[in-house]
């Protein structure tokens, strides 16, 4: 099977700084994969580059022809501008299928059922009708996920997705999460600060501090040094 | 009623009401977009800009329309630009850039025809002002504007809710920031004439906003400002016809009381949810 993503070697600057340097990773179809680090370690710098808003100052990544055709589903960090955003859980979800449409201005049948069966999967559908800025944080995080899923359902971006959530929202988030990639081999790739989750969630680690301190399996990385000082040998 | 029909037996305020609903209409549909973007200050810097560049074409005695429009969308670009570069603050720029536009505009008129009627007329509208030509050129600009906003609706909202969540899926943000400056910019040009240049960015903010009080859905704020923003040009120009109060002014006033009554509706209905709520013992979970 083809990798979803794949980087080899690649550099990230701005304005003659470096801000990651030669990182080799792969996304295969069904896996989850998690980069951690501390801040200003380049996490978010790395994804913007997955994702395609920021050009490689060096490497090559590629990504597959069928994510290349659909776009990337992504659940970025919330803007302070969406907080009071008046659009309605549907409208948000079926923002997800505009690159369905191509140049087509209109959204068709099709597509319409798409963003329903994606709020089903997400239990969201009873609240369709609401508005989004009404909603709790984690039934926020569900309607864009339900988004990003009617982008591609192969593979899901996360940008410390459970920063605001409350705990039980976190541990609900979570669930939602290894279900998809469980049950639904959509594969997972999440930056993210909570360490002590993750060695547990994830298949795969990637700890990042400018360079890579380790890539591996997440059974190799609790053996590995660095994992080891990070976890607090946990 | 019987004032209206007594309005439309003035041809220039025909002309006026025309040309006044079309590019109410526009800025309405556009402000929806640019107030949830964090944009609201755009309106009002351009709105300078296009009343130095007006001040220079009645200077120089070049068709108004023709220079202002391409000078202002210019300035629409130059604005997004600094936003997306980051290196100073956007607001500040903005307030930089529509000092000096209204500065050199001022200066350029001084030192040649003096402030004439047609000068004072840019700064704080008159419906006189509407020539033939004017009317023609807004009504294909606003059914241009009016199109392309139709056409784009869907990404319209994508990219105001969501930049790179669009992005990531291919959508070409930067285009469709570039498309709303360049509509908005044009929108100002023509609705500066009427409203004046103090008073037209209100035409942009206040429809959305007021919408905003009450509707909880994206469709349904954008059509609401669109009619909110033709009814309350209709009857602004009534007032203003009625009470010989300048034309743009009274747009502003009827605007303003919308939003306090759309305000008034909205505290009514959170009152009587709040209301229900006590009565079912659930007041504790009220955020």
């Amino acid at each position: 099977m083809n990798p979803l993503i794949q980087c080899s070697h690649v550099d990230f600057g701005y304005e003659n700084q470096d801000a990651v340097v030669d990182v080799t990773m792969d996304v295969n179809p069904g896996e989850y994969v998690c980069i951690v680090g501390e801040n200003g370690s380049g996490k978010s710098t790395l994804m913007k580059g997955l994702l395609g808003l920021l050009k490689p100052t060096g490497g090559v990544i590629s990504v597959s022809d069928e994510l290349r055709r659909s776009g990337i589903g992504y659940l970025p960090q919330q803007t302070a501008a969406q907080k009071d955003f008046p659009a309605t859980v549907r409208e948000v979800v079926l923002s997800g299928c505009l690159s369905r449409r191509g140049n087509w201005p209109f959204y068709s049948g099709n597509e319409k059922k798409l963003a329903v069966k994606n709020m089903e999967r997400l239990g969201i559908i009873g609240i369709a009708g609401k508005c989004y800025r009404e909603l709790s944080g984690g039934q926020q995080q569900r309607t864009l996920i339900a988004r990003a899923l009617c982008a591609t359902d192969k593979l899901l971006i996360m940008d410390e997705p459970i920063t605001g959530l409350d705990p039980s929202a976190i541990a609900e988030f979570y669930e939602i999460i290894r279900k998809l990639n469980r049950e639904e081999g959509v594969a997972i790739l999440m930056v993210s600060h909570d360490v002590a989750t993750v060695v547990k969630e994830a298949d795969k680690i990637l700890h990042l501090k400018r360079e890579v301190l380790f890539y591996g399996t997440t059974k190799e990385y609790l053996k590995s040094n660095a994992g080891y000082i990070y976890t607090g040998g946990a | 009623m019987e004032l209206l029909r007594e309005m439309l037996s003035y041809p220039f305020l025909v002309r006026a009401l025309a040309g006044g609903i079309l590019v109410s209409l526009c800025a309405s549909l556009l402000g929806v977009s640019l107030v949830l973007k964090r944009y609201s200050m755009i309106g009002d810097g351009l709105s300078h800009v296009s009343f130095g560049a007006l001040s220079f074409a009645v200077a120089f005695g070049w068709s108004p329309l023709r220079v202002s429009v391409p000078v202002v969308v210019v300035a629409a670009f130059f604005l997004l630009r600094i936003r997306s570069n980051g290196k100073m603050k956007s607001d500040a720029a903005i307030a930089m850039i529509s000092a000096v536009a209204l500065a050199a505009g001022i200066i350029v008129t001084s030192m040649t025809t003096g402030m004439t009627t047609d000068v004072s007329s840019y700064m704080f509208g008159s419906i006189l002002a509407m020539s033939k030509e004017d009317v023609r050129l807004s009504v294909i600009l606003s059914v241009l504007v009016l199109g392309l906003f139709l056409i784009c609706y869907n990404k319209i909202f994508a990219v105001t809710f969501d930049e790179n969540f669009a992005r990531a899926t291919g959508v070409n943000v930067s285009w469709y920031n570039v498309l709303i400056a360049v509509l908005t910019a044009v929108t100002i040009v023509l609705g500066m004439r009427m409203m004046g240049a103090m008073l037209i960015s209100s035409l942009i903010i206040f429809p959305s906003l007021t919408s905003m009080r009450v509707f909880k859905s994206f469709r349904g704020v954008v059509i609401s400002s669109g009619i909110l923003s033709v009814v309350c040009f209709v009857i602004g120009m009534m007032a203003s016809y009625r009470y010989s109060t300048p034309a743009g002014a009274s747009v502003v006033m009827v605007n303003l009381a919308a939003f306090l009554i759309f305000s008034a509706a909205d505290y009514v209905v959170r009152m009587n949810r709040a209301d229900k709520k006590v009565g079912h013992g659930l007041a504790g979970k009220e955020e």
